[in-house]
């Protein structure tokens, strides 16, 4: 065994009590963090979820009419009337070839086409406004986890058959395999078949949304082979914003992200990773102070130790790397035990902080990164907490050490 | 001279140098040692002693005047250097023993060894415990300093500064704490050393009994060297 490693292990081993608050400090140290970001990090995926769990993470859409080149855009008045002018519907230019090119940019996970525009669906006498959305359902699936929120049947949109929410059912009182009335403003109509119901979660959704072919889609709202706007999937979610922002430049047409629509979660998860960012820069730089504060007795204690070795030929160099692994021990065997207990706290939370109903309230996100990058800073802590002391020790005068008896 | 293993010319120590309390302790020594030599260190208390032995040490800088060890000028060696010769040429045996408490005996004679080489190997071991055993400590190697006794403490000290077989050793007042017989055992352990490997001992004691069974006395007196310089 090096030397540097044989004397710290046996200084370490030797200021017992010392050491083992020290450990306790790291562990302590090391559990909270990784369990605090395990709860904030679960806590987010289930918003983030929950969210866009019925939502594109980009929306793009056909460039508003008002933006047109020729128009004198100083004239403001001109501008506020067009606005203020219903859009119609319009289908995104050359969508096929925009949607191929889409599919092959990085970044981007899942591209759906999607026809959708105003419509009432009826039953007997009672009516309702909803609106349609023809998609391609395998598109659409890899876009929105639509599936997992069917309560009947199957998310299969197609030919005739229909998909409805579960308010919208109970409205209209269909059920599965009954036929609903969609009609247009420009009085076109169709019947549907009720093949699956969904809850997305929010009450308004299950009562508008009405999914259906692209085709069917097309011929009620009078777009033959348009689509209205093109639904994507985004890798990095935090990146949505910037992705949607080249495909605006790229393209020319609007492409909204979630963080634009959703501009209240993305600051309710900003402060939540801030919060999360001070506990963890706070814990560390009392565990650093506790290390530091620690060592630096130990080598008042082991001053005529330190004088011994120096007499023994062991160079200042030596010295200071048997405090410095010091720190980096004690940190090591700290985040093992902090990272068991954090592990421990997370299943027992996971096991016994439920909602009313007995179900899971959500999971704390246990990743491995998590593990890994807490272990780094821990180490990284221990030794530079280190530094201070072992320099003290390194520059301990030898002499000095060996009269002081 | 290639025989010397130190020598000393016009070495100057003051402490506390530039303030009001500035003190010279050491007035120009000059002093010789060659390979192989016994010698004692006597004075008075307060005579500078240990300022002297922890100078040959390489422990403190002189603050003027020219040290050579086995031939070596050290004012011009930066703390690595000293560190290395230290290491290489030098053995120290402290009044207080100084050990290791966190050490078992053998693993405190072993210690330089490691040093040197930076690692712990087996063969170090041999060598480790042959020494324990030629201290008559063979049954102590596994004992921590607080189980042994203070001469079995010394003696454990003794093997250790022999580990690297030092051409010099460097005692100060190894006998100090020691009572009358303890104390004789441990100076003739040395004197065998001396006898058996060669090494040099320049040792520092207040006794005359076994100043007087040494090839030489050097007499310090209020940091002068009145006797036995060479
Ligand atoms: N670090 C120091 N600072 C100031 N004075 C010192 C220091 N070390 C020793 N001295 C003084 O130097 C003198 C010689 O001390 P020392 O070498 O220990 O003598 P001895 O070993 O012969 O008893 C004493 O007067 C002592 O007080
Ligand atoms: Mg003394």
């Amino acid at each position: 065994m090096p030397f540097e490693f044989l004397v710290a292990l046996r200084f370490l081993r030797e200021g017992r009590m010392q050491t083992l608050l020290i450990m306790a400090g790291v562990t302590v140290g090391v559990a909270v963090v990784v369990f605090i970001t395990a709860l904030i990090t679960g806590l987010q995926a289930n918003l983030v979820q929950r969210t866009l769990g019925s939502q594109a993470h980009i929306v793009i859409r056909p460039p508003e009419e008002v933006a047109r080149p020729t128009l004198d855009r100083a004239s403001a008045d001109i501008a506020a009337r067009v606005e203020s002018r219903a859009q119609r519907l319009r289908s995104i230019d050359q969508w096929e070839a925009v949607f191929a090119r889409l599919a092959e940019t990085p970044g981007i996970v899942g591209a759906s086409p999607m026809v959708s525009g105003p419509a009432f669906a009826s039953r007997g006498n009672a009516s309702k406004s909803v609106a349609i959305l023809g998609v391609d359902a395998e598109l659409y699936r890899k876009v929105v986890s639509i599936e997992d929120d069917m309560v009947a049947g199957r998310f299969r949109p197609s030919g005739t058959d229909a998909v409805i929410g579960i308010e919208l059912a109970r409205d209209l009182g269909v059920a599965m395999g009954d036929k609903i009335r969609l009609a247009t403003a420009g009085n076109r109509e169709d019947l549907v078949t009720v093949v699956g119901m969904f809850d997305v979660g929010t009450k308004d959704l299950n009562r508008r949304w009405v999914f259906t072919s692209m085709k069917l889609a097309q011929n009620l709202l009078d777009l033959p082979g348009g689509v209205t706007n093109i639904d994507l999937t985004v890798s990095e979610l935090f990146g949505a914003e910037a992705t949607a922002r080249t495909i605006a430049g790229q393209t020319g047409l609007l492409a909204e992200s979630w963080m634009q629509t959703n501009a209240q979660l993305l600051s309710a998860l900003r402060a939540q990773t801030a919060s999360t960012l001070t506990i963890r820069v706070f814990v560390t730089l009392i565990v650093a102070l506790g290390i530091a504060s620690v060592l630096v007795v130990s080598v008042v204690q082991k001053q005529k130790e330190i004088g011994i070795l120096r007499a023994m030929g062991a160079s200042q160099g030596r010295i200071l790397r048997v405090f410095l692994i010091q720190g980096g021990l004690v940190a090591v065997v700290g985040s093992i035990l902090g990272s068991a207990i954090a592990a421990a706290l997370v299943s027992l939370f996971a096991r016994f902080v439920r909602s009313a109903d007995g179900s899971a309230l959500f999971t704390p996100l246990l990743e491995p990164s998590l593990f890994f990058t807490t272990w780094l800073v821990a180490l990284a802590t221990g030794v530079l907490a280190a530094t201070l002391p072992a320099r003290r020790a390194a520059k301990l005068d030898p002499a000095q050490a060996i009269r002081s008896t | 001279m290639s025989t010397s293993v130190l020598s000393l010319a016009d070495v100057h120590k003051s402490y506390n140098v530039g303030t009001a309390v500035e003190a010279e302790v050491l007035h120009g020594i000059d002093l010789e040692l060659a390979a192989g030599e016994f010698v004692a260190l006597i004075g008075p208390s307060g005579s500078g002693k240990s300022t002297l032995l922890n100078i040959i040490g390489l422990l403190e800088r002189p603050t003027s005047g020219k040290v050579r060890i086995q031939g070596e000028e050290v004012t011009a060696l930066d703390d690595t250097g000293l560190t290395r010769l230290r290491g290489r040429t030098l053995g120290f045996i402290f009044q207080f023993h100084h050990l290791l408490p966190a050490f078992s005996a053998l693993e405190n004679v072993l210690m330089p060894l490691v040093i040197e080489r930076g690692r712990r190997d087996a063969e170090m071991r041999e060598r480790a415990a042959a020494l324990l055993d030629a201290v008559g400590l063979a049954n102590a190697a596994e004992k921590k300093p607080a189980e042994l006794s203070g001469g079995m403490q010394q003696r454990v000290a003794i093997a250790r500064a022999l580990a690297v077989r030092p051409p010099l050793v460097l005692a100060d007042e190894p006998t100090g704490n020691l009572d009358t017989h303890t104390g004789d055992d441990v100076f003739a352990l040395m004197r065998r050393f001396n006898e058996q490997h060669g090494s040099a001992f320049l040792i520092v004691t207040h006794d005359p009994r076994l100043a007087a069974r040494c090839d030489r006395r050097i007499e310090l007196v209020d940091g002068r060297v009145v006797a036995g310089a060479r």
